[in-house]
């Protein structure tokens, strides 16, 4: 499956094509999951595959390694695991090259350029989470949006956006990268405007789209740049695998990956709704609510964080990360996740809380690879995927419980009438809070471990960040489980427990929220077990060491009991605020209605930092109105102008050319040719009597001049 | 021989024949002229027959009567046609074909 890792995004991206032509006839329009959840479920079974098979290779790697020193042999990939969990965890392990397969697309002017799958840990692990991810979004939304008119349109895209994100993901070069980077982007786009004869879903769509171009510029930017780098080192390519090998073996100049790194941070901001550029995430909260679990959330989003960790190598040389304390990707990060955070209270619209929230974890993710926490970043990637998914899908299915609202005031004491929603609702809070031992923990915590270790030296900025956030995490998810599911129930009608195709991917989801930290636990956790062998697995199976084994930082470390009971306490804190706030109705309520500042506070969260009043009404505002008076002065002046400077001299040229070409030379030869003809025939016209006597008379007279003549001349 | 009395007479019967044509007004007269310069012609082929002791120009001779005798035949239907429609024969009306 290594070699052949084209497969998986290739038949999500048949099944597309197949729901476009075939989806309206099987079942009245209303059945194009049929061919959907199979495909993506075909996906999933070779991406399991793939997962396995690289772990088997790194096993196998491992284990000749070992077997040239002499130690154990191994046979396939389960004794390979078991033996090594008896061998210990804290031997190094063998870096294993990725998996490479390329076909040549097209060579121009000596470069060529390459279509092709890289398989490594990263892109298995991803592999993993989207196709997983997909599988269940798709299971829900057969549900959750059955009846609707255009039900085909939207599994079509459903598929093509999970074809698309997977061919990101197995991207070979950066070419690729930047075609699976747009591709998600108009399947985003497609899917936000799902509803659009409701104009302020359009203009959602249309405000990621034309958001996500200004990162796409920085994107495409990058990407040449690199390339030139790759030029100067005599190399001549895209790929993904030689850009990482020079950028750490420093051929590439500093300057070129540090110019490179930033105009692919831009990017991320957009992609990945970092700091300033995240304001259409919440937006694109307009589209179904699957679609936001899917790709607002879990996938989509975290093409930026994934493209860091993909190019992990230009960024950590460009940036310095290994030995710097603050960098621009950590800074960026650090502060998107506390100001996302914030803004996550004041809003009552259940889906834009979770937007806010994921811009914050992203942020945590982009932070975490700004120092250097690279094994950290991944790992939360993972968890954060299966977490908040679920807490959107719980979000829709409480709003397709509740009469389609999204707000949180007419919503209430719904635990009654939903169980499975509230627990699965809790279970992933719990675990996006950070609350041991659910998954958020464990990823949460190696955040902060390596914002505490950082490289050669600490983040301590970005550890206060993230402690800080951790904290209004857990304070923030309670808000909305109190709003939602206590108290008494203020919509209208009668809420009840949504269908088992929406409940059961809603338990997936919960049992992923728990038991997914398991895939890189620390090893002093496993050691009472004997399972010290299994600890940090994504750390194994993962970590580009192979480019930058010379930074001792990747290996990451062993998490201190301390930052584990600190990271702790900040998130039951964060809880018993809540707690207090919502529950007991403790603490200064009303405060923004008594006093100035805080009132100034609160409408300056609940404007979002009036950032969408900077960018729609300062700088669109202020760049229109003169750029449309420059053009429309350009238009008058020059175009105009000269469109009738030719239209004025044509007019003239044709006009010299009618008097003296056409009516002075070619209409006077005519004429004189048929006045010529008219003047001939007046003449011959006179010897035409009609008299047979005077041409007899003619035709005698000419034979007697010829007699005469031949009687003379012979 | 006396050749040069045979040709003598027929020029004399032809030059009748051309004034008969180009002179007179009636369109029988003309035909009647036409006749006369086709025996002229036969008077001729026969002086030279004899003269040359050949058979030939008699045969020829032949030939002309026959087709003189159509000849006359279309003429008077074609002139009995135009006085029909113009009760007249006179040529110097018929210039319909004057340019």
């Amino acid at each position: 499956m290594l070699d052949n890792a084209y497969l998986v995004p290739l038949i999500p991206a048949v099944s597309f094509v197949a729901i476009l032509f075939f989806g309206k006839r099987i079942k009245g329009g209303q059945g194009a999951h049929w061919i959907g959840i199979p495909a993506v479920a075909s996906s999933w079974v070779l991406s399991v595959a793939v997962l396995w098979q690289w772990i088997q290779r790194v096993e196998d790697a491992g284990g000749e390694a070992e077997h040239a020193q002499g130690a154990s042999t191994m046979v396939d990939g389960v004794r390979a695991l078991l033996t090594r969990v008896t061998e210990g965890a804290e031997e190094g392990h063998t870096f294993v090259g990725a998996v490479i397969n390329t076909v040549d697309w097209w060579t121009i002017d000596g470069v060529d350029f390459q279509v092709g799958t890289l398989v490594d840990g990263l892109s298995a692990i991803l592999l993993f989470v989207v196709s997983s991810v997909s599988l269940l979004v798709h299971v829900y939304s057969s549900e959750y949006v059955k009846g609707d008119r255009r039900y085909t349109h939207y599994f079509a895209f459903l598929s093509l956006f999970t074809a698309s994100m997977l061919f990101f993901v197995l991207a070979e070069n950066t070419i690729q990268m930047i075609i699976g980077w747009e591709l998600v982007g108009v399947c985003s786009y497609v899917l936000i405007g799902h509803w659009w004869e409701e104009k302020p879903n359009a203009d959602a769509a249309l405000k990621a789209f034309l958001t996500n171009r200004i990162g796409d510029v920085g994107l495409m930017i990058g990407v040449v740049v690199l390339y030139w780098g790759t030029r100067e080192a005599g190399q001549n390519t895209f790929s993904i695998d030689t850009i990482n090998r020079l950028a750490a073996s420093g051929e590439i100049r500093h300057l070129i990956l540090l110019v490179g790194a930033l105009c692919l941070t831009a990017a991320v901001m957009s992609k990945s709704g970092q700091f300033p550029l995240h304001t259409w995430l919440p937006d694109a909260m307009a589209g179904p609510t699957p679609v936001s679990a899917l790709i607002h959330a879990a996938t989509m989003v975290v093409a930026g964080v994934y493209m860091v960790a993909r190019l992990y190598p230009v960024f950590y040389e460009g940036l310095s990360i290994g030995t710097s304390s603050i960098n621009v990707l950590a800074f960026v990060g650090g502060f998107t996740a506390l100001m996302g955070a914030a803004l996550a209270f004041v809003h009552w619209d259940i889906k834009k809380v979770l937007a806010y929230s994921t811009i914050s974890q992203l942020g945590y993710m982009v932070m975490a690879l700004g120092v250097g926490a690279w094994t950290a970043a991944i790992f939360h990637l993972v968890t954060h995927a299966f977490f908040k998914a679920g807490l959107f899908l719980g979000a829709g299915s409480v709003s397709h419980a509740a009469h389609h609202t999204f707000d949180l005031r007419e919503m209430g004491g719904l635990r009654k009438y939903m169980p499975s929603t509230y627990w699965t609702f809790l279970i992933c809070s719990l675990a996006l809070a950070g609350v041991f031992p659910l998954a958020g923990f464990w990823s949460k915590d190696e955040i902060l471990v390596g914002a505490f270790r950082g490289q050669d030296n600490g983040y301590p900025l970005m550890l206060a960040f993230g402690l800080i956030v951790a904290l209004m995490t857990a304070a923030y998810m309670f808000r909305v489980i109190y709003y939602t599911f206590h108290g008494e129930y203020r919509g209208h009608g009668v809420p009840h427990e949504s269908p088992r195709t929406m409940t059961v991917p809603l338990w997936c989801f919960a049992g992923l929220a728990i038991v997914a930290g398991v895939v890189n636990l620390p090893a002093p956790v496993l050691e009472p077990f004997g399972l010290e062998g299994l600890a940090h697995r994504i750390e194994t199976y993962a970590e580009p060491i192979e480019f930058l084994e010379q930074f001792d930082s990747f290996t990451v470390a062993d998490p201190s009991l301390g930052m584990a009971i600190l990271g702790t306490v900040m998130a039951l804190a964060g809880i018993g605020i809540a707690y207090l706030w919502f529950w007991r109705g403790l603490g200064p309520h009303g405060l923004t209605e008594r006093n100035r500042v805080a009132w100034h506070g609160y409408h300056f969260l609940e404007n979002r930092y009036f950032l969408d009043h900077l960018y729609t009404g300062v700088i669109v505002g202020s760049i229109k109105g003169p750029i449309a008076r420059a053009t429309y002065w350009f238009n008058q002046n020059v175009i105009d102008a000269v469109v009738d400077a030719c239209g004025t001299y044509s007019t003239r040229f044709a006009r010299w050319l009618y008097r003296n070409i056409d009516q002075g030379v070619i209409d006077r030869t005519v004429n004189a040719g048929g006045e010529g003809a008219e003047l001939s025939g007046a003449g011959l016209r006179k010897i035409q009597t009609g008299r047979i006597q005077q041409y007899g008379a003619l035709l005698f007279g000419a034979a007697a001049v010829l007699a005469v003549v031949f009687v003379i001349v012979i | 021989m006396f050749v040069s009395q045979f040709l003598l007479l027929a020029a004399f019967l032809f030059a009748v024949g051309v004034y008969g044509v180009l002179a007179r007004r009636n369109a029988v007269m003309i035909l009647m002229s036409i006749e006369l310069i086709l025996n002229a012609v036969n008077l001729n082929l026969l002086a030279f027959a004899v003269l040359n002791n050949a058979i030939s120009g008699q045969t020829f001779a032949l030939f002309v009567i026959a087709v003189a005798a159509a000849e006359v035949g279309v003429g008077l239907a074609l002139i009995l046609l135009i006085y029909r429609n113009r009760t007249s024969v006179d040529v110097n009306d018929l210039d319909l074909m004057r340019g």
